[in-house]
C-alpha cells in the first residue's frame, strides 16, 4: 500500500528530486532501525533492573501485594479523632497504659500551665534545623561562588579547586557526615545541620556562580576603571545583579532542606523524622497520621510562601530545575 | 580624586528635585539588608541557645573523633597479650588482619618468652609476665606487673600515663597499648587498608602485586579446578573483612532505584501531563484535579512514600523505587504540564486543520516541540535521585545507604564507610557528566 503510494508520488518527479526522496526515505528507515534497537535495549536493560530488585528485595512484589492492603486495613486509627488527640497531645479514651495510645506524656511544658504539643516541637526542630543550615550554607556558597566564577577570578588553579571542593560538597552522602558528627557528638540535630550544611554550601555554590557568570560585565569594567579593589567591584557591580537570584534560589533550597532534614532526621538526626520513623515502626497508626498530616501541611505552606516570595522578589522567572531533589 | 566635581546649591536643589527616589529612599530600601542580617544574625543566635551548641561540642568525644577519621586512611592490628600460667600469648579479635601462626615482622618472640613489639624508629615494648620495658626515643621505662596491677617508674613522660590499676602508653600514629595485670592490649596502626584484596584464608593473601599478576598470568595452578585469576577474581570478591561482591551489589540496588523509580514516573507523568496541560484539555475542573494529584504526591515526602513501603514489601530496592516513583510523578508532571501549557499552539492548529485525530495532533505538534525538554528534566531527576537514593536507602529501602548506617553503627568499619563514600563519589560524578553531555546534546548548552 504504502509502495504503491511512493510508486505514485516518484512518477510525477524529474531525476533530481527522486534522488532527494530516495535519500530520505533511506534515512527515515535507519532512523527507524536506531529507534527500535535503542528500544530493544532500553527494554533488556529495564527488565534485567526489574529483576535484580525484585530478588534483592526482601520480599517479592506479586508474594507482598496482597500484605500491602492487608497493611492499610490493618493501619487505621481507632476512631478519626485519635488522630487529632494525638497531634495535639490530648488524652486518649482507649489508653490502656502502652505507648500506642500515651499521647500525654511527651508534652513539653513551657510554663506549669502551657504545653507544646510534642509532634509540633519536633517540628520546630526540623525547621529550624532546615533554615540554620540554609543561611548557615548560603553564606558559605556566598564567599566561595566568586573565586570558582571565571568572571571574577583569572587564576585557573583556584577556580578548579574551588568547583571540585563545592562538587565533593555536593556528593558527598549526607548520611555519611551525620553519622560520623552523631558517633563523636551523640545523636542529635547538630549533626543534622552539619550534615545539611554542607550538602547546600556545594549544591547552592554551584548556582550561584553560574549566576555570577552571567552577570553584566560593563558595570565592573567602569568600577575597575575608577580603580575600584576586588571587594569593591564584588560589592558594587556584581551583587546588585545577581542578588534577587541568589535569594530566590536560596529560597528554593530552604523548601529541599525541609525535607533532607525530616530524612536525616529518621537517620537519628532528631526532630520530626526521627518520631515518624519510630511511630511506623511500631504501628502506632493515629500518631503516623498525624505526623502525616502536620508534614503534608509544613510542605506545602512552606512551597507555597517561599513561591510567593520569589514571585514578589525576581517575577515569574521560573526555577522549576532541581525542584524534586532532596 | 582631584577629578571629583563640585556643584553649586542651586543644580543641588535641582538634582534633588529632580531624582527624588534616588536619595529619598524609605527606610525599608535604605536599611532593608542591614535590618536583615540584623535579623538573621538575632535567629541564628536562638538557634545557638536553642540547640545547645556549645554544650554539645564540650561534651563531644574528641579523642575517639581522630580515631574514627584515622580509621578512614588507615588500619589497627589489635592483639592482646595476655599472661597465661608465667608465659605471653597473643590472641586476636574476630577481625583477624593475619591469618594463624603468621610471622609478623613487628610482634616477634623474644628468645626467653614473651614478645617485643615494636613501633617504629626504635620505640617498642618488651612484654614478659612479669615486667613491660617501654623504650621510647632511646629511653627505657620498666613497668612492674603486680598481681592486682601495673606501676609506672615515676619520672615518666606525658606519652605514659597511670590510669588507674593500668598504664598507658601512646606511640601517635604508630598506635598505644593498655598494660593491665592480666594482659597487655595493643593497637599498631598502619596506612592503608588491610587486606582490601584478599583475606587471610586466600592463597594470595601476603603477595606482591606483581607476584599475583604472575600467578594470574602464567603460574602454576593453585587450585587445580579452576584457573588462577578466576580464582582471585572469586576470592577479591568474597573478601570475608570487604565484602566487595555484598558491596557492589547493594550499589547496583541504588542505582536500580533511582533509574527504575525516574523512568516510571517519566512514563506516569507524561500521560498524565497531557491531562494537566490547559491548553490541551479544555476543562477546568479536570486540569484542577490533576494538577492537586501532583501536588499531593509531590508533598508527601519521600521519606514517608519510602518507610511506608519498607512496611509493606519489606527492605530492597521496591520500596526506594516506589518511594521514588510517586515523589516524581508529582514533580515531574507538575514540571511537564507547565512545559505543555507553553508550547506554540500555532503547529497543533496547522495538524488539526487537515483532519488528524486528537492523538495525531498532539504526537506531531506538541511532541516534538516538549521532548528535549522532558528528557532532560528526567534526566536531572535521575541525577539527583542518583543521590538521594542513598539517603532513602539509609531509612529503610536497602541499597548502599543502609549498609553504609550499617557499617557506621558498628564505630569500627570506618575504612569500610570510606571505600564506599569513594564508590558512591565516582558513581556521581559519572552520573552527573553522562547526564550533562546528555542533556547538552538535547537542548543545547545555554538552556542550563
Amino acid at each position: 500500500m504504502a509502495h504503491a503510494a511512493g510508486a505514485n508520488h516518484l512518477s510525477g518527479l524529474t531525476g533530481s528530486s527522486r534522488t532527494i526522496l530516495a535519500h530520505y526515505q533511506s534515512q527515515v528507515r535507519t532512523r527507524r532501525v536506531y529507534t527500535l534497537v535503542s528500544i530493544v535495549v532500553f527494554l533488556i536493560v529495564l527488565g534485567a533492573s526489574l529483576d535484580f530488585a525484585n530478588n534483592a528485595n526482601s520480599g517479592k512484589f506479586f508474594e507482598r501485594l496482597p500484605y500491602l492492603f492487608d497493611f492499610m486495613k490493618s493501619f487505621v486509627p481507632d476512631s478519626p479523632l485519635e488522630i487529632f488527640r494525638a497531634m495535639f497531645d490530648l488524652p486518649s479514651p482507649y489508653a490502656d497504659g502502652s505507648i500506642k495510645y500515651d499521647y500525654t506524656s511527651d508534652r513539653i511544658w513551657i510554663t506549669d500551665s502551657f504545653y507544646i504539643p510534642n509532634f509540633f516541637y519536633q517540628l520546630a526542630i526540623t525547621i529550624n534545623i532546615a533554615i540554620v543550615s540554609t543561611i548557615l550554607g548560603a553564606s558559605g556558597a556566598f564567599v566561595l561562588c566568586f573565586f570558582a566564577a571565571s568572571n571574577m577570578v583569572g587564576s585557573r588553579a583556584v577556580r578548579w579547586f574551588v568547583r571540585r571542593v563545592m562538587e565533593i560538597m555536593r556528593a558527598f552522602p549526607e548520611i555519611v557526615v551525620a553519622g560520623l558528627l552523631a558517633a563523636i557528638l551523640s545523636i542529635g540535630p547538630i549533626s543534622a545541620i552539619i550534615a545539611v550544611w554542607i550538602h547546600t554550601v556545594g549544591a547552592l555554590g554551584k548556582l550561584f556562580f553560574e549566576v555570577v557568570e552571567n552577570a553584566d560585565m560593563k558595570p565592573d569594567e567602569g568600577l575597575r576603571a575608577a580603580g575600584a579593589s576586588w571587594v569593591e567591584r564584588v560589592r558594587f557591580a556584581i551583587l546588585p545583579q545577581v542578588l534577587p537570584n541568589f535569594v530566590s534560589y536560596t529560597l528554593l533550597r530552604t523548601e529541599i532542606n525541609v525535607r533532607a532534614s525530616t530524612i536525616i532526621g529518621a537517620v537519628g538526626g532528631g526532630g520530626i523524622g526521627e518520631v515518624f520513623s519510630l511511630s511506623i515502626g511500631r504501628d502506632h497508626a493515629a500518631k503516623t497520621y498525624a505526623i502525616i498530616i502536620l508534614l503534608l501541611i509544613t510542605v506545602i505552606c512552606v512551597d507555597q510562601f517561599s513561591a510567593w516570595l520569589r514571585r514578589r522578589l525576581i517575577g515569574h522567572q521560573s526555577f522549576e530545575f532541581g525542584r524534586g531533589a532532596a | 580624586m582631584s577629578s571629583v566635581p563640585t556643584i553649586n546649591a542651586a543644580e543641588r536643589d535641582r538634582l534633588l528635585a529632580t531624582y527624588p527616589q534616588v536619595f529619598h529612599r524609605s527606610l525599608m530600601q535604605r536599611w532593608g539588608l542591614a535590618i536583615s542580617a540584623a535579623v538573621v544574625v538575632v535567629y541564628l543566635a536562638f538557634c545557638f541557645a536553642f540547640f545547645n551548641v556549645i554544650p554539645t561540642f564540650v561534651n563531644g568525644n574528641w579523642d575517639r573523633a581522630s580515631i574514627y577519621l584515622q580509621d578512614w586512611y588507615s588500619w589497627r592490628a589489635q592483639p592482646r597479650l595476655r599472661f597465661q600460667n608465667g608465659e605471653v600469648v597473643p590472641q586476636w579479635t574476630s577481625r583477624g588482619q593475619y591469618p594463624q601462626g603468621a610471622n609478623i615482622p613487628w610482634m616477634q618472640p623474644m628468645p626467653d618468652g614473651g614478645y617485643t613489639v615494636s613501633f617504629g624508629g626504635g620505640d617498642r615494648l618488651d612484654v614478659t609476665p612479669a615486667r613491660v620495658d617501654i623504650h621510647l626515643d632511646g629511653r627505657s621505662y620498666p613497668v612492674e606487673i603486680t598481681s592486682d596491677q601495673a606501676i609506672l617508674p615515676p619520672g615518666a613522660p606525658a606519652a605514659m600515663e597511670q590510669d588507674g590499676n593500668k598504664v598507658m602508653v601512646y606511640f601517635g600514629f604508630e598506635g598505644q597499648a593498655e598494660i593491665r595485670s592480666s594482659q597487655v592490649y595493643i593497637q599498631r596502626r598502619f596506612l592503608g587498608w588491610a587486606n582490601f584484596f584478599f583475606d587471610t584464608q586466600s592463597p594470595f593473601w601476603g603477595r606482591s602485586l606483581p607476584e599475583v599478576a604472575g600467578l594470574m598470568l602464567s603460574g602454576e595452578r593453585l587450585d587445580p579446578n579452576q584457573s588462577n585469576a578466576s580464582l582471585a577474581l572469586d576470592n577479591f570478591l568474597n573478601n570475608a573483612s570487604w565484602q566487595h561482591a555484598d558491596i557492589f551489589s547493594k550499589l547496583t540496588q541504588t542505582l536500580v532505584m533511582a533509574f527504575v523509580g525516574t523512568l516510571f514516573a517519566t512514563l506516569i507523568a507524561f500521560p498524565l501531563a497531557f491531562i494537566a496541560a490547559r491548553n490541551i484539555t479544555r476543562s477546568r475542573p479536570v486540569n484542577w484535579g490533576m494538577k492537586r494529584l501532583f501536588d499531593f504526591l509531590r508533598s508527601i515526602d519521600m521519606l514517608i512514600w519510602a518507610l511506608f513501603f519498607t512496611r509493606a514489601f519489606g527492605p530492597g530496592p521496591i520500596p526506594g523505587i516506589a518511594a521514588i516513583f510517586f515523589t516524581d510523578t508529582g514533580a515531574l508532571g507538575k514540571v511537564y504540564s507547565e512545559a505543555l501549557e507553553n508550547a506554540d499552539d500555532k503547529q497543533r492548529e496547522g495538524v488539526k486543520s487537515v483532519g488528524a485525530s486528537p492523538v495525531i495532533v498532539q504526537r506531531y505538534g506538541t511532541v516534538p516541540q516538549v521532548l528535549p525538554v522532558f528528557v532532560s528534566q528526567s534526566l536531572y531527576f535521575w541525577e539527583s535521585n542518583t543521590r538521594s537514593a542513598t539517603v532513602i536507602g539509609a531509612v529503610g529501602a536497602g541499597g548502599i545507604g543502609l549498609k553504609l548506617l550499617e557499617s557506621m553503627k558498628t564505630n569500627a568499619d570506618w575504612d569500610k564507610v570510606a571505600y564506599m563514600v569513594l564508590l558512591i563519589l565516582l558513581v556521581v560524578f559519572v552520573f552527573d557528566n553522562v547526564s550533562n553531555a546528555l542533556r547538552s546534546r538535547l537542548i543545547g548548552r545555554k538552556s542550563h
